[in-house]
């Protein structure tokens, strides 16, 4: 087409050319930049895609020798090459959980003190407070965690609770061994204070969606403020708050240094959620630049891929339920 | 009447309870940040800028992390956004309502999210065991990974922003829509598009997981790209789980560092954000 048009006005003015050939670069530039954009936007695909295939290939080793045992196979055992999963999965299943047990009902309570209670003026100082420390990295909490933290728990709260449901039946169990300070519980209410930020910001947004005309209505035939929270707010915004619950429970599950410094890396499953464990992401960290031998190295990166499909299967959960939302509001 | 006020009872007990969580939730953190404060700056001495991480029992600094740190930030970043604007170009421009935008933005918002130490497996795979050995390019290939997702979305999100009656209005005067969009959408989302870059620099100034085996670490000070190199992120690390006492002192006064970029980045970044309505 803007050959067509060069040749055509060949014989034309020299001014008139010129024009004819600038408008053929702007249209060969237009081009160019269309395909370069386009371009980075496959590349944006392909990233992925290269992550899920690296993951595989590193894994095969390990997948072909053990198979599917790996992932009810408790043992690790670098010496005889006995490889399974269980443990870390476990870890990081139990782990997430603390945090969201701890987590979720902390932000929506926040929440809602920003959306509902806060006094306007400090509305925005407390919304940007949050926001920023939504921002700190992991590795801060995991200092945190082990310093102050864990010998916090060991010294004043541990011995407590262990004495505490010493005869409950269900509880004591839950609560048994020695008061190591690090362990399963502490990973996870650190791991609740990193996801307090990302689940609260999200439920903010959300819950500021709700028309006033809404909740105005409630509280005209009579309804107290929980009664608006619990039957106007809350059901309106469910779809949004599963998908922020579900951003946050993906990103304590891939969570890795605040998690690594105070799970106390032993590869078991006890029952007892004082006792020191594992997650994935914390025996990755650990064990990655260590391991010896071509199995090691692959069994390490076979966690990696249940962790990233785990992962990926809940973000993409979250990130339905927070596009429906936005489809529900007509944007 | 009695069943209203139990009614009301019930209300003021669970509002008593979100308080609380706002109390227990803000100061928990207020803790945290209290505490690092407190801890990092008892160790902030010039010294942490003049001298390389100290063998075990001695003092030292921080100087080949820190200069780590910024090298391969700045090389993930310049890798990185590039990459990053022009897809997010490519979905608010060319292809707004694009089958593959859509696809896209949800890939990218996955990313976004993701594990930060699947992707230190993935350059680990594609990199490292490719060459041989760790090295600062690797690290900052990693970092890369994790700035793109970031830049996408603001990039997307910050041009979408701009109205279309600009663009039209640039258009109806014959523009080609590469220029349009260079001279138009680009400037009138220039601070959105800088704050997209600061956040990204902010997430990755942090991350650790990605460079333990890209980067790994390096005792001494070294601009060898092509050779492991120290970060602050890899050095409190190893140094915070060390039994020396020297050691935990660096690794409080290097977490301390890390923040304080951190969170003056982000203050930027919002501040550069209100300054809009673009002109």
């Amino acid at each position: 087409m803007a050959n067509n048009l060069a040749v055509e006005n060949a014989g034309l003015k020299p001014a008139e050319s010129r024009l004819a050939k600038a408008l053929a670069g702007f249209k060969l530039r237009d081009t160019g930049f269309h395909l370069l954009t386009l371009a980075a936007a496959w590349a944006v695909l392909i990233l992925l895609g290269g992550v899920i295939a690296s993951l595989i290939v590193g894994s095969m080793p390990a997948i072909r020798a053990f198979g599917l045992n790996f992932l009810v196979t408790e043992a690790w055992n670098p010496v005889t090459e006995k490889f399974g999963a269980m443990a870390p999965v476990y870890g990081t299943i139990v782990t997430s959980l603390v945090a969201m047990a701890i987590a979720v009902p902390s932000a929506l309570g926040i929440a809602i003190f920003l959306t509902e209670l806060c006094p306007y003026s400090l509305r925005r100082p407390i919304g940007i407070a949050i926001e920023l420390l939504a921002g700190i990295p992991s590795i801060i909490y995991g200092i945190w965690g082990l310093f102050v933290f864990a010998p916090f728990l060991q010294e004043h709260v541990q011995p407590g609770l262990i004495s505490a449901f010493a005869g409950v039946p269900v509880l004591s169990k839950l609560f048994a061994g020695p008061p190591y300070g690090i362990g399963v519980l502490t990973a996870g209410v650190i791991l609740a204070v990193m996801v307090l930020p990302i689940v609260t910001s999200i439920s903010r947004d959300v819950f500021e969606t709700v028309p006033t005309v809404l909740k105005e209505s409630a509280y005209a035939v009579g309804c107290t403020t929980w009664e608006v929270l619990r039957s106007v707010v809350i059901p309106y915004t469910r779809v949004g708050l599963i998908g922020g619950v579900m951003l946050g429970l993906g990103r304590a599950l891939g969570e890795t240094m605040a998690v690594t410094f105070v799970i106390g890396n032993a590869h078991r499953i006890a029952p007892s959620l004082l006792a020191p464990g594992t997650t994935i992401s914390a025996t990755i960290a650990n064990e990655f630049t260590e391991a010896v031998g071509d199995l090691y190295t692959s069994a390490l990166i076979t966690l990696g891929l249940i962790l990233f499909v785990i992962t990926f299967i809940i973000l993409a959960i979250s990130r339905y339920m927070l596009m429906r939302l936005q489809s529900q509001e007509g944007r | 009447m009695a069943i209203y006020d139990s009614r009301r009872r019930r209300s003021k007990f669970y509002l008593g309870l979100c308080y609380a969580s706002v109390i227990i939730g803000l100061g928990w953190l207020a803790l945290i940040l209290g505490t690092l404060l407190y801890e990092g700056f008892r160790g902030l001495t010039p010294a942490v800028f003049a001298q390389m991480t100290p063998p075990p029992g001695s003092n030292g600094g921080l100087l080949n992390a820190i200069t780590g740190s910024l090298i391969m930030t700045f090389l993930g970043v310049a890798i990185g956004t590039p990459l990053g604007m022009l897809a997010g170009t490519y979905m608010a421009e060319y292809g707004r309502y694009s089958k593959l935008t859509f696809f896209v933005r949800f890939i990218n918002d996955i990313l976004l999210s993701a594990p930060s130490i699947v992707i230190g497996l993935f350059i680990y795979e594609v990199m490292v065991a490719r060459m041989g050995h760790f090295s600062a390019l690797a690290g900052a290939a990693a970092l890369s990974v994790i700035v793109i997702p970031v830049v996408v979305r603001t990039t997307e999100d910050m041009l979408l922003l701009v109205p279309d009656t600009l663009r039209e209005a640039a258009r109806a005067l014959g523009l080609p829509r590469s220029i349009v969009i260079g001279k138009v959408a680009y400037r009138a989302a220039r601070a959105g598009l800088v704050t997209g870059v600061l956040l990204a620099i902010a997430r990755i100034s942090g991350e650790t997981a990605p460079l333990l085996f890209t980067a790994l670490n390096n005792q001494f000070f070294s601009t060898n790209l092509n050779a492991p190199m120290s970060s602050l992120p890899a050095v409190i690390f190893q140094f915070a789980l060390s039994p020396y006492k020297e050691w935990q002192q660096l690794a409080w006064t290097g977490a301390l560092l890390i923040t304080l970029a951190v969170l003056a980045l982000s203050i930027t970044a919002r501040a550069l954000q209100t300054q809009r309505p673009a002109k």
